[in-house]
């Protein structure tokens, strides 16, 4: 009991370092202090007790007599570092959320930083609560179902700024983020379709890059090339935005030094993060690129403390390069044979906008001598079907060019439709290209079967049902044309009532889809999620 | 001679109008609207009634044929010439029977029956020559004329009945009975429209200005983004260039992908087509349905050297088939695709006429 006596006066910050230096379980006295806490936050509930009754008996005059509400809240957070290392823990765990909404409405009056704690705390509980269902079995079980519910359990996830530009709060939030880190922020352009109001809305007659000072020291300017690349449109597509990133990134790593005095493995995720808030507010991140900063944050993390520089630097390197090789070539690689399976001679192909893994495929097959004619589909206002064109015409390749609006003429003529894919959610719909919908929808009518292409590193766990609540919207003035020396909508911005909308990517429902091709193999549509859970049991 | 020079002076006229049929249809999409060809049309017909010379009903019915058939083949896709043809026969067999005396006004209810039993009127019937049949003709064409100015009214007052407030209404192209629709319901609504634009001619634009400066809050999106925003839109209202008669549309390229999107949401498929556009073709092969412009709208010549590789599309026309429309809205009221081929045999009752062409 003295122990704990100890533990209650030192700040919580002894607690944290404990817990994570030693991966320890909890001190007896802790573990009986937060199941009473438990306990009494379910007798606060008038539930029935779980746990053995002599316990409260023997916990009780302990725990009335010391009760700070620091303590606890500390309690559950050193847990959460040990959750990793031990599983008998999920049930205290549970104690310790349950606690904290007791100690909570005991105590009305708290400080900012407990309030924090205690937040956090009830985060790390419910983390370690569905990680407990898995571990402890029928004594946690109850006791947790028992105490989920009775919590006002806050969301896990935190929202990403980018859907939420209608929220002032968010907005202010970013705002303050980003002068710390000294990085411009851009503002939206023209007017914005009420529908997409909590959207984005850039020009890219204003890029970010006219607001940075020259020479700017807070961003390396392989970075900031890149950054003005994005907002461009000069790279452009899933893949060649993710390669492009990773080697930007090897720049930064081979020009880093570590400063006295820290450790490469934490200093240099924070020089990142600079550096991916200034591409962000280039051009928003996409799946695959979140998938890979994520990896070279978990490597960098992962460098052990006693390496030098340069060998750290060289292992990240190698690292990243391998990252390249195996995600995207040889995973293209792989696609590739098992697409040429179904392709057959005498095919007729529908392929929609540039998609690289599409147009890799398409040039396997026809070295392997398959005879097929191509149909590239295009739209306004990207056109980016001739820069697919142009590149199957120089192969050799037989091909028709036809717009998006002439999709119903051309598709009796079709025996396979095969599209890219920009992400592919957790609940079975690709997010590609605006239009890919359209297309799957028209060939589903006229029974012609859709195949979608996409590397594993693409899979990404959000969901998605609707191509409004999270999507990108591009250049409006982009939709602007003259033709017969007339431009109808030149002044746009300045009639109230109009407003014009070009949306960069759209949701394909699963049942449009037929068949996924993926570098571990041919998956139906709704198998995605399958395929998430053995990755991440892999990392 | 006088009568020559008004002779010549029709002919003039005639040439004019089908070189004007065959430019206007080779060009960037149709430059005028089908109300205008169909007023032309008439109005055409009317003249050839006055100054061409016939003595009978025949007569006049062999040349208003011959004349149909110069313009219908100066521009096949331009289907309400042949129509308005189709009209003016009908008008006359009126006129003729009537002033036969003959009670042909009481069979119109049997028109179908009639179609069915008689094996087909025999020529000889219009021999006849009767001297108000002229005056009367003409003053049946003018009321046709009327009839034709008045229909997109008709059918904008109609726009109340389909359109509440706070609606989202989406449009594709560029059509002028739609506009006047629109426009004749945001005097008393508020909704909000958004416009396909119709590549590659874009004609979505000009709609879409037209309608802001009405006081409508519209937006531009490109046709890829239709299925995208279509599961917010209550009603796709849109116009057509022909009615077929199965119910089928014939219509500006990317309906088709238009009314899949709204079938599989479930919104309902709106057209607003005057009667005038109803036709009793029946959608053919690819070879007489279809009209193709010239590729350079879709990849223009300064792409290259790969042009000469590629084979490029630009179709004007769609087909829709009568299983995505809900409801058509006419001058005479609104009804469902299926009765489509029974009001084109209303229209025109007896084979002969419908067959003036040799199709």
């Amino acid at each position: 009991m003295a122990d704990s006596e100890v533990t209650d006066q030192s700040g919580p910050k002894d607690g944290i370092e404990r817990a994570k230096n030693e991966g320890k379980e909890l001190t007896k006295e802790e573990k009986q202090r937060l199941r009473k806490e438990k306990k009494q936050q379910k007798k606060g509930k008038e539930k029935k007790d779980d746990k053995a009754p002599k316990e409260s008996q023997k916990e009780k005059p302990p725990a009335a007599a010391a009760q700070p509400s620091t303590q606890p809240s500390t309690q559950p957070s050193t847990q959460a570092p040990s959750q990793k290392v031990c599983s008998a823990v999920p049930a205290p765990a549970v104690a310790a959320a349950a606690a904290e909404t007791t100690a909570a409405k005991e105590k009305p009056t708290k400080s900012k930083a407990e309030l924090k704690a205690e937040r956090r705390a009830r985060q790390e509980a419910d983390r370690a609560s569905k990680q407990g269902k898995k571990g402890d079995g029928a004594q946690a079980a109850p006791a947790k179902s028992k105490a989920a519910p009775s919590e006002l359990q806050p969301v896990v996830k935190r929202l990403p700024e980018h859907i939420q530009v209608d929220n002032p709060d968010v907005l202010k939030k970013l705002a303050k983020k980003l002068e710390r880190q000294q990085i411009p922020l851009r503002s939206d352009y023209g007017y914005k379709v009420s529908l997409f109001s909590h959207l984005h809305q850039y020009s890219r007659k204003a890029p970010l890059t006219q607001q940075l000072s020259i020479p700017s020291s807070v961003i390396h300017p392989a970075i900031v090339r890149l950054g003005l690349q994005y907002s461009q449109g000069i790279v452009a597509g899933s893949n060649a935005r993710s390669v492009a990133l990773l080697h930007a990134f090897k720049q930064v790593i081979r020009d880093y030094t570590t400063p006295p005095n820290e450790e490469l493995s934490r200093d240099l995720v924070n020089k990142l993060k600079p550096y991916i808030s200034f591409l962000n507010q280039c051009r928003p991140l996409s799946a695959s690129m979140g998938n890979a900063i994520k990896y070279i944050k978990k490597e960098i993390s992962n460098i052990p403390n006693q390496c030098k520089d340069k060998e750290a630097k060289n292992k990240l390197l190698n690292c990243i390069d391998c990252y390249i090789n195996e995600k995207i070539v040889l995973a293209a690689k792989a696609i590739a044979k098992y697409a040429i399976e179904k392709i057959s001679d005498g095919d007729v192909i529908l392929v929609y906008g540039c998609s690289s893994l599409v147009n890799n495929i398409l040039c396997e097959a026809f070295e392997k001598n398959r005879k097929f004619r191509v149909i590239v589909v295009d739209s306004r206002p990207r056109l980016e079907g001739r820069e697919a064109l142009r590149r199957l015409v120089q192969r050799g390749i037989r091909c028709t060019y036809v717009l998006i609006s002439a999709v119903s003429y051309i598709l009796p003529e079709v025996s396979k439709v095969f599209l890219g894919a920009h992400a592919l959610l957790a609940n079975g719909y690709v997010m590609s290209r605006v239009g890919t919908s359209q297309i799957a929808l028209v060939a589903k009518a006229f029974n012609v079967p859709v195949l979608v292409c996409c590397e594993t590193y693409k899979f990404c766990e959000r969901v998605q049902t609707d191509s409004f609540v999270s999507n990108e919207l591009d250049d409006p003035d982009d939709l602007i044309v003259t033709r017969k020396g007339k431009t109808q909508l030149e002044n746009w911005q300045d009639v109230e009532l109009l407003g014009l909308l070009n949306l960069v990517y759209d949701v394909t429902p699963p049942d449009f889809v037929d068949l996924v091709i993926t570098d571990l193999g041919m998956i139906p549509c709704t198998s995605v999620p399958v395929v998430l859970r053995v990755k991440n049991v892999d990392m | 001679m006088p009568g020559s020079d008004k002779e010549t002076d029709l002919t003039e006229r005639i040439e004019a109008f089908l070189s004007e049929l065959k430019r206007g249809g080779c060009g960037t999409g149709p430059l005028r609207g089908s109300s205008e060809t169909a007023r032309e049309t008439t109005a055409l017909l009317r003249r050839i009634t006055a100054q061409a010379r016939w003595s009978s009903a025949g007569d006049l019915m062999e040349i208003i044929r011959k004349e149909g058939r110069r313009m219908t083949a100066a521009q096949p896709s331009e289907t309400t010439v042949g129509n308005m043809v189709r009209r003016v026969l009908k008008i006359i067999r009126e006129e003729y029977a009537r002033s036969r005396g003959s009670s042909e006004e009481a069979d119109q209810q049997e028109s179908l029956h009639k179609l069915l039993t008689s094996g087909g009127l025999s020529e000889e019937n219009f021999r006849q020559h009767f001297a108000p049949l002229k005056a009367n003709v003409i003053e049946a064409i003018n009321e046709l004329l009327t009839e034709l100015e008045g229909t997109t009214d008709n059918i904008a007052m109609q726009a109340l009945e389909h359109i509440h407030s706070n609606e989202v209404i989406m449009t594709i192209g560029r059509s002028r009975t739609v506009e006047a629709f629109l426009k004749d319901a945001a005097r008393k609504r508020k909704f909000h429209v958004i416009v396909a634009e119709c590549a590659p001619f874009c004609q979505g634009h000009e709609m879409a200005t037209s309608l802001s400066k009405a006081g409508i809050e519209t937006t531009v999106i490109a046709d890829a983004g239709i299925f995208a925003v279509m599961s917010r839109v209550n009603k796709v209202i849109i116009g057509t260039q022909t009615v077929l008669a199965n119910g089928g549309l014939r219509a500006v390229n990317g309906t088709h992908t238009l009314a899949l999107a709204a079938k599989h949401h479930s919104t309902p498929l709106i057209i607003c087509a005057p009667m005038f556009k109803l036709s009793p073709q029946f959608p053919n092969e690819e070879d007489t349905f279809h009209k193709f412009v010239s590729p350079q709208e879709v990849l223009p010549f300064t792409e290259g050297e790969i042009l000469s590789k590629v084979n490029v599309h630009c179709p004007v026309f769609d087909y829709v088939p009568p299983e995505l429309i809900t409801l058509f809205i006419s001058n005479i009221g609104g009804h469902a695709p299926i009765l489509c081929g029974v009001r084109c045999v209303q229209v025109d009752e007896a084979a002969p006429s419908a067959a003036f062409t040799d199709e």
